[in-house]
């Protein structure tokens, strides 16, 4: 590391295959400058795996795996029992899967590497729809979203699944979200996770300008007011305690809903649940951070 | 040392004698046995290996392919359910190029419920590209894991171990087992040439354009054919070291037979028996034991029966419509020496009926009384009482 604070290393080549303003290629930079050289990435079917290159290119500097969609939780558990059988206890395991292979299709993959408390970083990536295949509702989708399967007349209506409630469940040691509009923390959080042995979950959010319908040089906007509109609060879940980032000054969603094709067809009514259900969220997570130790059931 | 052990516990000694690094099953009837006792090696310390105890054997499959990329020696188990959702990930280990031994135990297929054996389940991954060994015995069972990994480490190809449900699952016979000091005379380590190591970073199972997909699945084809001669090969070593063979293929007496029965798994006992009493009597009849299935053995197969009367072939599966699966396979491998020998196709024991003496010389008495076969399959002990009782 030179005079900045970010490692210059870059793990990342150009010459991917992201579209423009593609928030999980910041993504991936950011973390691998966390987490080094020692690092080896698997790859479930998502964007990721078109973004990497075709064969025999790959645009990462560390060894890549990729695997089957389900299976990001269950190979990754399997390459660090691997890499320990063969006198490797030090390399980094990175799952590295979209909302779709995390929240979705492999949860249970995850679920059972998260209870079996795998020494591995599991990276979701979220862009809040399944994008490798042109943009179809996940359960990480939000409501009032326009996708392909959620076409007008039939917008998303559920809310987006809380995915963090889920693996805060498993009592793992470390769970973070984090945004590439907020790339020292995000770094700083992957470099923790890289120190915590067990499994640790990082939830990043990642503006899709394909999926969106947005402008690719909005992407980090976007990312910022959605952290700012409190969407996608930044926070840890250390063994059971959470911790929320509130030095964030709160702003209306309105404009981060403005500035995107998929929630033009949001009515004023739809915009002001949405508003009740942030402010409804953030007093959950207050009472959870407020609460001040364990939850009922959670131990490290 | 020889023990009295079922055929399950035949593959956990396999395991520990071939060495593996990693193991990760699910349990499932009738392979319970297999994981439980490995489960308790790797707790004793028995064997230094790591058990990743997984929520499903879909992760299992998933877990040993993360393993063996990683370049260790990986192991895993299951039967019917289990490996039907395994199906994704078989496939994934063959295109990967990993050499992963999975045990099977045949059991047959729902609905309806029925923990008893047949061979759909793993026959139904045929073209997966898993290699395939049927075992007979214990004995047998115990040593193929180590053949099974010499072959998949040396032509970089997963291999699937099949043993019926209960006849040898459950069964205990004398087993003559060693461990891995024993094992490593025949199965070094594994040396993987390419795998993840932050040492040598490379991107493994990119996106793929026409260009190049083709003749990746050309290889593997190739190398599946290469596994007939290893497999060989592996055999001759392991008889010079433990004074035991089995050949990718076994005959039994069909030194001027003219017609020969072919059998897989443990319906081959039986019908050892039956030939030895149709021996005695004067008939010409010899039996052919499937050993593997992938490779099928081609050369093998129209070598010991190109220039017979008859061929009549047991199947303890169904291929619906078109009758069992290693007819299929025989009558494929036969065609193109257009020698137009009858090949009588009979479906028996589906399910885990017992394919006894009886129901073997009701066969072989059909195909003796025919110059041709009058119909495609035959199917044996069919009870009209039971196809009534249901209405589909
Ligand atoms: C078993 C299976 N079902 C479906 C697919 C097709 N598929 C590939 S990627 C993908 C969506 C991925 O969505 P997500 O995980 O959110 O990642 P993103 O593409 O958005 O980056 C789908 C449905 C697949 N590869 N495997
Ligand atoms: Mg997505």
């Amino acid at each position: 590391m030179g005079k900045y604070p970010i490692a210059e290393d870059e793990l990342m080549t150009p010459g991917h295959l992201a579209c423009q303003g593609c928030g999980a290629t910041q993504a991936m930079r950011y973390a691998l400058k966390a987490l080094g050289q020692k690092t080896i990435v698997v790859m479930p079917a998502c964007c990721w795996s078109v973004i990497d290159g075709p064969f025999p290119h790959t645009s990462l500097k560390v060894p890549i795996f990729h695997t089957a969609f389900e299976t990001a939780g269950s190979v990754a558990s399997g390459v660090k029992a691997g890499l320990e059988m063969r006198g490797d206890s030090e390399t980094t395991v990175l799952a590295w899967a979209g909302d779709g292979g995390t929240f979705d299709i492999g949860l249970q993959a995850l679920s059972g590497a998260a209870e079996r408390n795998e020494d591995i970083v599991y990276c979701c990536y979220d862009n809040e729809a399944y994008m490798n295949t042109g943009i179809q509702r996940s359960s990480a989708t939000p409501p009032g979203a326009w996708t392909t399967t959620t076409p007008r007349g039939d917008r998303k209506r559920r809310p987006k699944k809380k995915i963090i409630e889920i693996l805060a469940a498993h009592g793992i040691p470390y769970i973070a979200t984090a945004s590439v509009a907020y790339p020292n923390d995000l770094i700083a959080k992957f470099q923790k996770a890289k120190g915590i042995r067990g499994t640790k979950f990082i939830h990043v959010f990642a503006p899709c300008p394909t999926g969106w319908k947005s402008a690719p040089e909005l992407t980090v906007k976007l990312a910022r007011l959605a952290v700012e509109s409190r969407l996608f609060p930044l926070l840890e879940v250390e063994n059971g305690h959470y911790k929320l980032n509130k030095d964030i000054p709160q702003k209306p969603v309105r404009e981060y809903l403005s500035l995107q094709g998929r929630f033009s067809d949001m009515t004023e009514e739809e915009i002001q649940r949405l508003e009740r259900d942030i402010d409804e969220f953030w007093q959950s997570l207050l009472i959870k951070e407020n609460s001040g130790g364990l939850l009922p059931g959670i131990t490290s | 040392m020889k023990i009295v052990i079922e055929g399950n516990h035949a593959l956990s000694y396999g395991a520990k004698a071939a060495n593996v690094d990693v193991v990760s099953a699910y349990p499932i009837t009738p392979q319970t046995q297999v994981v439980e006792k490995l489960s308790e090696m790797c707790a004793s310390g028995e064997l230094d290996a790591k058990f990743i105890k997984v929520e499903s054997e879909h992760s299992a499959m998933a877990a040993v392919v993360g393993a063996s990329a990683a370049g260790a020696r990986a192991f895993t188990a299951t039967s019917s359910q289990g490996l039907l959702l395994m199906h994704e990930i078989l496939h994934w280990a063959v295109g990967a190029r990993l050499p992963i031994v999975l045990g099977n135990i045949n059991r047959a297929v729902g609905p309806p419920w029925s923990i008893w054996t047949d061979q759909n389940d793993s026959l139904s991954q045929r073209d997966t590209g898993l290699l395939q060994y049927y075992c007979e015995s214990n004995q047998e069972v115990f040593d193929t894991v180590l053949l099974a990994f010499k072959v998949s480490e040396t032509v970089m190809l997963p291999t699937m171990i099949v043993l019926d449900a209960f006849f040898l699952s459950h069964t205990s016979e004398i087993v003559e087992v060693f461990g891995p000091e024993e094992g490593a005379k025949f199965l070094p380590p594994f040396k993987p040439v390419d795998y993840l190591t932050p040492d040598n970073p490379m991107a493994f199972g990119n996106l793929t354009s026409p260009d190049s997909y083709y003749e990746l699945r050309y290889k593997i084809n190739k190398d599946t054919l290469r596994a007939l001669d290893v497999a060989k090969e592996a055999d001759e070593e392991f008889e010079k070291i433990y004074g035991r063979s089995y050949g990718i293929i076994e005959e039994y007496r069909t030194e001027g037979a003219d017609t020969i029965l072919v059998t897989s798994g443990t319906v081959t006992s039986t019908a050892r028996a039956v030939v030895d009493a149709w021996r005695d009597k004067g008939r010409k009849l010899g039996l052919l034991k499937m050993r593997l299935f992938r490779p099928f053995p081609i050369e093998d197969v129209r070598r010991v029966l190109g220039n017979r009367k008859k061929v009549v072939v047991i199947d303890r599966n169904i291929g619906f419509s078109i009758g069992g699966i290693w007819a299929q396979e025989v009558k494929a491998a036969l065609w193109n020496m257009r020698k137009q020998i009858p090949i009588f196709g009979f479906i028996a024991g589906i399910g885990g009926r017992d394919i006894t003496p009886d129901v073997i010389n009701e066969i072989l008495d059909i195909a003796d009384r025919l110059e041709y076969p009058e119909e495609e399959v035959y199917w044996i002990g069919v009870k009209d009482g039971q196809i009534s009782y249901s209405r589909r």
